[in-house]
């Protein structure tokens, strides 16, 4: 029986288990193999130890993408938690229009990121640019160069990339506050509890475990920011928006050290496993 | 769930009659909710009004919100002036490929993850849950090296590779048939049904709700992708209509018009698909949201 069952289980995994291990597993694995390597466009890869991680400690430019990461994540969370948590609680009300927002608000997530970065670089635009224009109508001056420039370029993709995700993260907290009893409502009125304390005393803490999936998802998909970059501003001006997955693809299929960019592979799979790990033992904790 | 979108929830509800204070509540929200919706409408409304100007209206100011003289032409002028309709007969036919694949494989190994005790089971499960947390952008380059050992880089083959085995749609199918109950099949299977045949005659029929949210989530993900076509598909003939877009611009990037009507035309079959099929492409990150 136990026999049976084990052929069956495997038959059915099989389709989708021979592509998954061959193209995930398998290079996963590989990643760590690597990144011990130097390997150049000729030639295979050749074994040199901790050649890579040496290198990597000295290199200026490897440091500079973590920085722009960490700079990228430490504004991007809290926006972007704060947005689609807001507009959740908002739409969770009984208000007209509801559900024409909901939808609207999914739009920047599925629409290309190439025509949606193509259209912000033009609202962006220094001189012509509407968002510009409009500033100086208020009263700015002197309005920032947004991607032109190197101290506001980064804001610039920190602010298109909570407009992409916005929508998707704000589902995700209207899923949880669905699961919120009402009856923990009724209560909290009787006992007096305005507004601001019915959120903070109930709607909060109930609601935990979503904030827990949306931190960690936020944070692993601030650390992967790639694709907004590559379009938007490659990195530039400067260095001022390079990061660290777009660095791994600099070295990997620009300038063809397949080792070495496995190399900042690891570290950015090493942040991303870590974050991971740390959030779900500190919920585990939490909820024990 | 399935009235996510339509309905606010029981507690809100309540909210309603209540008090008589709320109504500056209300205008606030109303006023919120104003201010939000043009925020995430504005690019848009922005990209398809340029479409219909001239490249010089394209950036006057004060900024002109209606085109003076709108320029339909650039709809038909995109034809002949990019290859698009080579982008988007690749992006249809890897998009309606990859989809397929990863309903049908996701599905099946779903089933088997979800409803057969085996030895291994677990621990197999837990390797697919794990590199769901490894980002691609971290293995893409031993990826990238293994395809290109077995000749497929460069070819549409590589995109169906590494699009159609992903582990969201086991994660996700799997999530479905557990809520199934246990019964049902131990009794198709004490009447003798296979378990193919009840993978395909029970399982199948009662996940139609499931298997649309994942095909419209892989078929939004397909479209969209950038880094996979970036990456792989280097002759002009296997493009995609983001990497065709992407070239466009930069070949053409006075042009203003020409690229705003290149760029809706790669967003309008998205939404198109996604206004038909919201409900369940909702529910589908409903689900991963709630159980991640």
């Amino acid at each position: 029986m136990t026999r049976r069952n084990t052929l069956l289980g495997w038959g059915f995994l099989l389709p989708n288990l021979a592509g998954f291990a061959l193209l995930t597993m398998v290079p996963v694995v590989l990643l760590f193999y690597y990144a011990f390597t130097t390997w150049d466009i000729f030639g295979g890869a050749e074994w040199t130890g901790l050649d890579n991680a040496r290198q990597l400690i000295h290199d200026a430019v490897f440091w500079t993408a973590m920085r722009n990461t960490l700079y990228y994540t430490v504004f991007h969370i809290p926006l972007t938690l704060v947005v689609s948590l807001g507009l959740a609680l908002l739409l969770n009300k009984r208000l007209r229009a509801v559900a024409f927002f909901r939808t609207v608000a999914f739009f920047p997530y599925i629409a290309s990121i190439v025509a949606v970065a193509q259209v912000w670089n033009m609202l962006f635009s220094p001189g012509y640019g509407p968002i510009n224009a409009m500033l100086r109508a208020i009263g700015a001056d002197h309005p920032p160069g947004w991607t032109t420039s190197a101290d506001a370029s980064m804001p610039a993709v920190i602010l298109v990339g909570t407009w992409r995700e916005m929508g998707y993260f704000m589902l995700i907290f209207l899923a949880g506050l669905q699961t919120v009893p009402g009856e923990l409502y009724e209560a909290a009125r009787v006992d007096g509890a305005g507004a601001w304390q019915r959120l903070r005393a109930v709607t909060l803490p109930c609601l935990r475990p979503t904030m827990f999936f949306v931190i960690v998802l936020l944070t692993v998909n601030s650390f992967k920011i790639l694709d907004l970059i590559l379009v938007m501003t490659n990195g530039g001006p400067g260095q001022s928006t390079l990061v660290l997955a777009q660095y791994v693809y600099r070295k990997g299929f620009e300038e063809n050290q397949f080792g070495y960019a496995s190399a900042v592979s690891v570290v950015l799979f090493l942040l991303c496993f870590l974050v991971t790990v740390v959030q779900f033992v500190v919920n585990r904790r939490r909820e024990a | 769930m399935s009235l996510l979108l339509d309905k606010p929830a029981v507690a809100a509800r309540r909210d309603h009659h209540r008090r008589r204070s709320f109504k500056w509540g209300r205008f606030a929200g109303y006023l919120l909710l104003a201010v939000a919706s043009v925020a995430v409408l504005l690019p848009f409304y922005w990209m398809v009004v340029s479409s219909l100007k001239t490249n010089n209206e394209v950036f006057t100011l004060p900024v002109q919100w209606l085109p003076a003289d709108p320029q339909w032409h650039h709809y038909v002028d995109i034809w002949t002036r990019s290859d698009m309709t080579t982008w988007l007969g690749n992006t249809v036919l890897l998009s309606v490929v990859v989809t397929l694949l990863q309903v049908f494989t996701g599905s099946f190994a779903a089933y088997g993850f979800a409803k057969i005790r085996f030895p291994g089971r677990d621990l197999l499960f837990l390797a697919y849950l794990g590199t769901l947390a490894v980002p691609w952008q971290s293995y893409m380059i031993p990826q990238f090296v293994l395809l290109s050992k077995m000749h497929l880089s460069d070819t549409l083959w590589s995109i169906i590779a590494i699009q159609a085995f992903g582990a969201l749609g086991v994660f996700l199918m799997k999530q479905f048939y557990e809520s199934i109950p246990d019964e049902l099949i131990d009794a198709a299977r004490i009447d003798g049904m296979s378990e193919f045949g009840i993978y395909r005659r029970i399982m199948l029929p009662l996940s139609t709700p499931a298997l649309a949210s994942l095909a419209l989530i892989t078929l939004v993900n397909t479209w969209n992708d950038f880094l996979g076509p970036l990456l792989y598909l280097r002759s002009s003939d296997l493009w995609t209509i983001q990497l065709g877009l992407r070239t466009f611009i930069s070949q053409y990037n006075a042009e203003y018009a020409l690229i705003m009507t290149g760029s809706v035309l790669s967003v309008l079959p998205i939404v198109v698909v996604f206004l038909l099929g919201q409900r369940y492409f909702v529910e589908g990150i409903a689900t991963t949201g709630l159980k991640g």
